[in-house]
Order: C-alpha cells, then sequence, then structure tokens
C-alpha cells in the first residue's frame, strides 16, 4: 500500500515538471515516433521486395511489431536503468538510494520513470489493430485478459533482462556500452525465430528470452498453432526473468560498496 | 597540428583504459550481425538478387556497414551538448586550439580506438562464423579506405553541426535522438538505399547521408562499378567541403548566441 502511495505521489510530480517544459515533451514525443516510424518503414520497404518472410506475411510482422511496441513502451517508462553506472555507481547517488525507505531497485524505478514512452504503447495498438484488420483477425473476449497477461509478461522479460545487465556493474566497474547493443538484439525478437539458426534461436528464447516480447505472444493472436505453447509461456518467462533479476539485484547491492564522494 | 594529434593519442589511452568492456561487445555485435544475416537470408527466401545484390552480398554489407560504424561513429553531438549544459564549454573556448576540430580529433581517437579493438577482431570473428564474401581487389580496399575516412569526416561534421544547434536549444536531447534515427535510416546503415522506392532515392541524393554508409558498403561489396564507386566519393567529398559552410556560420552565431550555465 505503503509503494503504491509513494508511486503515484512520484508519478503525480513527474507530470507536473514534464507539463513546465511543454516544446521539450512535444520534441521527445515526435522523436519516438521517429523511432517507430525507422522500424516500420524497414518493414515496408523489405516487404516491398519480397511476398513472404519464411512463410509469414507483410501484414503478420507488422502486428508482430505493433504488438512488440506495447511491453516495450511499458519497459521504457519504468524500467529506464539503461545508464545505472553512470547515474548511480560512478556518481556515489547509489548511497544516497539505499538510505531511502523503500527496495532500492523500487526507489530508482520511481526517480528515472519516462511517462512519456507510454505514447509508443498507443502506437503499437494503432499498428496492431490496422494489421488485425488487415487479416481479419477475429478475438475472443478472453483474448483481451490474455493480451494483458502477455503484455506484462514481455514487459517483464525486458525488465529482468536490463536489470540483470544493471546488476553487472556492483561487480565490474566498466562502463555500461553493452546497454545501447542490448536494444537492437530486442529488436530480432521481433521477427519469427524460425528464420535464425538454432544457436540464434536458442539464444533469443532462453539466454536472452527478447523472442518472448515479440514473436511468441503474437503467435498467438495470429492463430499460429505450432507456437502456442511459446505463447502460454511468456507471463511465466516475465516472471522467471524478472525474479532471477531481483535476487542478482539484491546480491549486487549487498556486495555494494559506495563510489565517488 | 601536434596538439591535435596529442588529442588523438590521449582519447585512444583514454578508451584503452576501459578495453574489458569492449570483448562483450564484440560477442553482442557478432550476434547482432548473425541475427541480420538470417533475417536478410529470410528476406532473400529463393530469389537470387534483390536489387542486383545477391545475398552473400548483401549480408557482407550488412557485417561492413556495422563494423565500418564502429570507426565513424561517435559521441561528440551529446559531448558538445553536455559540455554546455554544464558549462564546461568556456573554459574549452579560452584555450588555444579549436574547439571544434578538438572535438573531431577526439572522435577520431576514438574511431581508431574501436577500429583495433573492436571492428578488426569482430570481423575476424565474424568471417569464420558466416560465409562473407571478402574481395581481393587491391582497388576495392583502396576505395573503401579512402570512403571510410570520407564517412568519418562527413558524419563528424553532421554531429558538430547537431551539437551546436544545442548552443541555442538549450535543451536537445530529443533533437539528437532524432538525428540518431535519421541517421540509422537514411545512411543506408539498415538496408541499402537502392532498396527504397525511387521517389525516396530521388530525395535522398540531395541529402549527405548516404555518404555515411551506403557509399562505402556498396563499394566493399562491389555492387558498385568502378565508375559509380568514383562517383560516390566524389559525392562524399563535395558534401565535405559543403558541410563545412554551415559549420562556421552556425559557429560564428554560437559563440555569439553562447549563454554559460553555471560553470
Amino acid at each position: 500500500m505503503f509503494y503504491m502511495s509513494i508511486f503515484f505521489q512520484y508519478m503525480s510530480q513527474y507530470v507536473k515538471t514534464k507539463l513546465q517544459y511543454r516544446t521539450d515533451l512535444f520534441v521527445e514525443f515526435l522523436s519516438d515516433l521517429m523511432f517507430q516510424g525507422v522500424n516500420l518503414i524497414f518493414i515496408l520497404v523489405v516487404f516491398g521486395h519480397t511476398q513472404l518472410l519464411n512463410g509469414w506475411t507483410r501484414d503478420e510482422i507488422i502486428f508482430i511489431y505493433g504488438f512488440f511496441l506495447v511491453p516495450f513502451a511499458l519497459f521504457a517508462s519504468f524500467f529506464n536503468i539503461w545508464d545505472f553506472n553512470e547515474r548511480y555507481i560512478v556518481r556515489g547517488e547509489m548511497d544516497r538510494v539505499l538510505t531511502r525507505p523503500v527496495h532500492s531497485l523500487f526507489q530508482i524505478v520511481l526517480e528515472r520513470m519516462e511517462l512519456e514512452s507510454l505514447l509508443g504503447g498507443i502506437t503499437g495498438l494503432v499498428i496492431m489493430s490496422y494489421a488485425a484488420a488487415k487479416l481479419h483477425l477475429t478475438f475472443h473476449w478472453y483474448d483481451v485478459i490474455l493480451f494483458v497477461l502477455f503484455v506484462l509478461g514481455g514487459t517483464f522479460v525486458y525488465a529482468g533482462i536490463f536489470i540483470s545487465l544493471a546488476s553487472i556493474s556492483f561487480w565490474s566497474d566498466a562502463r555500461s556500452s553493452i546497454m545501447p547493443m542490448m536494444y537492437n538484439i530486442g529488436n530480432y525478437g521481433r521477427y519469427p525465430v524460425d528464420i535464425y539458426n538454432r544457436v540464434i534461436r536458442y539464444v533469443l528464447t532462453w539466454v536472452l528470452p527478447f523472442a518472448f516480447v515479440g514473436v511468441y505472444p503474437s503467435a498467438y493472436f495470429l492463430r499460429k498453432t505450432e507456437w502456442y505453447m511459446y505463447s502460454f509461456l511468456t507471463p511465466v518467462m516475465g516472471i522467471v526473468c524478472f525474479t532471477l533479476s531481483v535476487l542478482l539485484w539484491n546480491a549486487g547491492v549487498k556486495r555494494y560498496r559506495g563510489a565517488g564522494n | 597540428m601536434g596538439k591535435y594529434i596529442e588529442m588523438i593519442r590521449m582519447r585512444f589511452l583514454m578508451m584503452l583504459a576501459y578495453r574489458t568492456n569492449y570483448y562483450s561487445g564484440i560477442f553482442i555485435y557478432s550476434i547482432n550481425i548473425g541475427a541480420y544475416y538470417f533475417l536478410w537470408s529470410a528476406i532473400y527466401g529463393g530469389q537470387p538478387s534483390i536489387q542486383g545484390m545477391t545475398v552473400e552480398q548483401m549480408t557482407t554489407y550488412v557485417a561492413i556497414a556495422w563494423m565500418a560504424r564502429a570507426f565513424y561513429f561517435n559521441n561528440i553531438d551529446r559531448e558538445i551538448a553536455m559540455e554546455i549544459r554544464e558549462g564546461k564549454v568556456a573554459i574549452e573556448l579560452i584555450r588555444p586550439y579549436n574547439y571544434l576540430v578538438m572535438k573531431t580529433m577526439q572522435g577520431l581517437g576514438e574511431g581508431i580506438f574501436r577500429l583495433f579493438f573492436f571492428s578488426l577482431p569482430g570481423m575476424l570473428i565474424v568471417t569464420f562464423v558466416f560465409s562473407l564474401q571478402f574481395t581481393t581487389n587491391a582497388h576495392t580496399w583502396a576505395y573503401f579506405v579512402l570512403s571510410t575516412i570520407l564517412s568519418f569526416i562527413i558524419n563528424s561534421q553532421l554531429n558538430l553541426l547537431a551539437g551546436m544547434v544545442t548552443f541555442f536549444t538549450l535543451n536537445g536531447e530529443g533533437l539528437l535522438r532524432a538525428k540518431r534515427f535519421i541517421i540509422d535510416l537514411f545512411s543506408g546503415l539498415i538496408l541499402p538505399i537502392s532498396f527504397y522506392p525511387e521517389w525516396a532515392q530521388d530525395v535522398m541524393k540531395y541529402l549527405p547521408f548516404q555518404a555515411i554508409s551506403y557509399i562505402p558498403s556498396m563499394i566493399f561489396t562491389e555492387s558498385f562499378t568502378e565508375n559509380e564507386a568514383v562517383r560516390g566519393m566524389m559525392f562524399q567529398a563535395v558534401w565535405c567541403i559543403v558541410l563545412i559552410v554551415p559549420i562556421y556560420l552556425l559557429w560564428k552565431a554560437a559563440k555569439r548566441k553562447l549563454i554559460i550555465q553555471g560553470g
């Protein structure tokens, strides 16, 4: 309960500060839209030269992309920890975080939230509906529940991976240059994993399970029965990933020695 | 001149201190290129060639484009923006060197470091794992080297321009991000320019972006004829010179406009 009330208080403070700088907010929205546009253009241009991607049509790939944007937006809004090392470890800010009455990870989530990224989720829904209309997909009432579950699962998969990466900085003080590249790898979960060879498919499913943020859950809505098992695994993967990462984080915090001044 | 070479050396040594972190980077880059490799193989499906490029040329294109990016890529736009925000730029301006040249040299030091500790070992791994086509034609290699140097210059010039714009806007985070997406898309890094629809290609002919990634990569994969390669490099060279004008003007205006925020 306490966590909830703190969360909403931080949220309302955040909205207030953001509304002070409206042009900035506008530019950020615009650059987010551009980011989503770049990927969509890639898909459109590629399908200008081919009909099928290993049996998947253009609209199906677009649907996966739209789905991907929803958990990704949630992740980007609340787990903005890609620069954790520079921001908290190098500058010694972690000391301050540890004195706060809430869990250190939760405190960082609060401080670093970027609610404007949620707009990406709306873009995603629009893209999805467009693709669904083109594909004449039909949905049952319980698909809504599954959608929510899959989105949350995907969000926690993403969060788990990035929290684990951030936790590494408790052990090594190298700068976190792998983080931006990780964002790139995340993109490959958006394409049907059967196009990759065994190694990469394995990596995307079990090591860096980005496929659970894109193709696996979407396969359910696209009625690709052969992937159903993986689709339903999405929430489980989310819980597992997130739990492991929090355990790793806690172990890291125990090891943490203040740096900076 | 000596002081600028010293700048390159300093930045190189600074990067060297953080080298461990690049070994993991190579691994991630290799996965990245690997995934692209299969993505493109799937896109080609059974087709022998698209827009005059075979699937081998395409995968080599992707690999070389990403490896070359490690060389030309730098964050000097962000550094300039940060130095303005923190007021450090005031001190930089009274030092006896040209601030912009100094920034470019730092970028070059970073690029050279990544070339030796990142691109070359990375390329070695990637060639072992995937069937990439490397030409043995010395001409192509010479053209490629020259063209990559030009692409470094153009990319740095664009970064300087973007960084200087933050002199006027004070908070340019969104702008710098937008610039990055534009460069990813229009430089030919994720898609060769020849894949775009005609009208888009016509527009891009008048923009400098394809000089960054498309031209060197096309030269390397020999998707360009010798004639096209020379014309491509001319295109790059012209942009290198043309871009000096807005940099010069903006720099003059920026110095006049500069407000030091703290320091």
